[in-house]
């Protein structure tokens, strides 16, 4: 298995105050790695930092082979990151069909096979996206993301706030697209549907990479040290 | 037809019934009025592609509405005294065809959006405001010391620039052409917000971040944008010197940047006959108070402000509430 994603020593930090302290993590073909840590270690600053909408004060980030380190962030997006960033940003004013189709680059990913995935959003594609559910929202954002044929594809706290029936409803359509052969790198709480479908975990504390392993691997111990409150 | 449709086609016509309908009833001023508030609509209409759709706010828009004026203004001057405009690097003659001039007027207008654009793109909120605002004015002061062209009194030219088979002079056929110019800007300005291009523009608009995510450069997008808001205004700036057969400063000066806001605001942002119902309603008001007194102004001030608070979609959506109430 090849590596898609790698970052080694990567630090940054929001002005005068240090975020990363050196973040570590890899993500090969068609795996699954959780980012796992408490509120605040950092999570979503080096998803931030990987999109380039954050500078990276040290380190390195290769994606696909490119040093991202000093790309915008629009040309990470064209080399194949795909972002569904946390509190399911849409494009409020636009319609379904519109916010995807904003976000359309070529390749396998179409308006048919995200409507597939998510069959809600096909009958809703002349809604505006500021009239649609949380849960619906959560699924453009992830469709959105497709449509820009990622090569690698982020989920910030995917299923945050959403009622146990739609997360249910968004864990299965990440799973199959863990079938699908598609990479991801995911942030979320619920440990044991983390389990269900990472293959690896990194876990941060205080920007700090402090452990990385096998899903498997993730024992009570571990996940009480690093994870519980 | 849906129902924005519907209601754009509706405010289109009334302006051109008006104009018709004066005609019939013998009222050639009343025809011209239309014709100015075409041309303001029309102005309009470009301003609204980079405020309304967007999301720029540019302070600085009568600096293309002007530059469309002088080189109208300029062209024609030199064609009537038989003298060309320039002899270097090549000789440009001068010119009373507005077929010719409006190209010209639009392509001037264009390189200078590129190069205001460029520059004050870099900056967002109340700073791309006041960078805008600063190019007109460093135009403005320009224009005002430009003694070639008259300066600070103007530029006048005695004869209205001629269109192919038609009578320019006659209000109605001169009105005809604004109007039909207005019409192609609006379905352009329909086109353009339809397309990828567009949707990506306004989605810029609302969130920049997450358009780059997208693997879109909104800076390239906003530019585009800017550009061809301009190159819109500027025709309007050509046709209003033409109606008037004069330019002066004052059509780059920021009341004027103002007044094209101030049609869009009215009318509705990011509607596409926002600024027709704009225009038509301060023509009407600068008609109906300005003989009551000079301070009209000071009323539109509060038909403004009450649009604002009360009606942040403008005329236009009102007129679209009032619809779906029907």
């Amino acid at each position: 298995m090849s590596r898609l994603l790698e970052l080694e020593a990567v630090t940054a930090a929001y002005g005068p105050v240090q975020a990363l302290f050196g973040v570590g993590l890899g993500v090969d073909e068609a795996e699954v790695v959780a980012l796992m840590g408490r509120n605040g270690m950092g999570k979503t600053t080096t998803v931030r930092t990987i999109c380039r909408m954050m500078p990276a004060t040290g380190g390195r980030i290769v994606f696909a082979g490119v040093d991202l380190l000093r790309l915008p962030s629009h040309r990470a997006a064209q080399l194949g990151i795909g972002l569904v960033p946390e509190g399911r940003r849409t494009f409020a004013p636009l319609t379904v069909a519109e916010n995807l189709a904003v976000a359309a680059r070529p390749g396998a990913w179409d308006l048919g096979r995200v409507t597939a995935l998510f069959p809600r959003l096909g009958e809703r594609l002349g809604q505006t996206a500021r009239t649609l559910s949380g849960g619906e929202q959560q699924m453009l954002a992830i469709a959105r993301a497709l449509m820009t044929n990622p090569r690698l594809l982020i989920l910030d706290e995917a299923t945050e706030g959403l009622a146990p029936s739609v997360r249910h409803e968004i864990w299965a359509a990440i799973r199959a697209l863990k079938q699908q052969g598609l990479s991801i790198l995911l942030i979320d709480k619920s440990l044991k549907e983390i389990s269900a479908v990472a293959d690896r975990a990194v876990i941060l504390e205080r920007g700090e990479t402090v452990w990385s392993g096998a899903m498997a691997d993730v024992t009570t111990q571990i996940a009480d040290r690093h994870l519980g409150v | 037809m849906g129902r924005d449709a519907a209601l754009n086609t509706a405010v289109f016509a009334a302006l051109v019934a008006v104009a018709f309908g004066a005609h019939v009833y013998g009222a050639p001023y009343v025809v011209t009025l239309a014709t100015k508030a075409a041309i303001l609509a029309l102005a309009g209409v470009g301003l609204n592609l980079a405020l309304g759709y967007g999301g720029m706010v540019s302070f600085g828009h009568a600096v293309f509405f002007g530059i469309g004026g002088y080189v109208t203004g300029i062209f024609a001057s030199h064609a009537a005294a038989g003298t060309p405009v320039t002899t270097f690097p090549f000789t440009i003659a001068g010119s009373a065809e507005m077929l010719g001039i409006w190209p010209m007027a639009m392509v001037v207008t264009a390189l200078a959006a590129v190069v205001i654009g460029a520059l004050s793109l870099r900056t967002t909120g109340v700073y791309f405001i006041m960078v805008t605002l600063a190019f007109a004015q460093m135009v403005y002061y320009f224009a005002i010391s430009w003694r070639a062209y008259g300066g600070e009194d103007g530029l006048s030219f005695y004869v209205r620039n001629s269109f192919p088979g038609l009578n320019t002079f006659a209000p109605l056929q001169f009105f005809a052409i604004s109007a039909v110019l207005l019409a192609m800007a609006m379905a352009f300005s329909a086109l353009v917000t339809r397309s990828r291009f567009g949707l990506a523009l306004q989605a810029a608009r609302a969130n920049r971040q997450r358009v780059m995510a997208s693997g879109i450069r909104p800076f390239a997008l906003q530019l585009t944008a800017f550009v061809l808001s301009a190159a819109i205004v500027g025709l309007a700036g050509a046709l209003y010197a033409d109606l008037n057969r004069f330019v002066s400063p004052a059509m780059l000066s920021w009341h004027m940047s103002g007044e094209i806001m101030v049609f869009v605001i009215l009318g509705g942002v990011g509607r596409l006959a926002g600024p027709v119902a704009g225009a038509g309603v301060f023509i009407l008001l600068e008609q109906l108070l300005g003989g009551v007194s000079e301070y009209w102004q000071a009323l539109l001030g509060l038909l403004l402000l009450a649009i604002v608070l009360y009606a942040p979609g403008g005329i236009l959506g009102l007129l679209a509430r009032g619809m779906r109430r029907v």
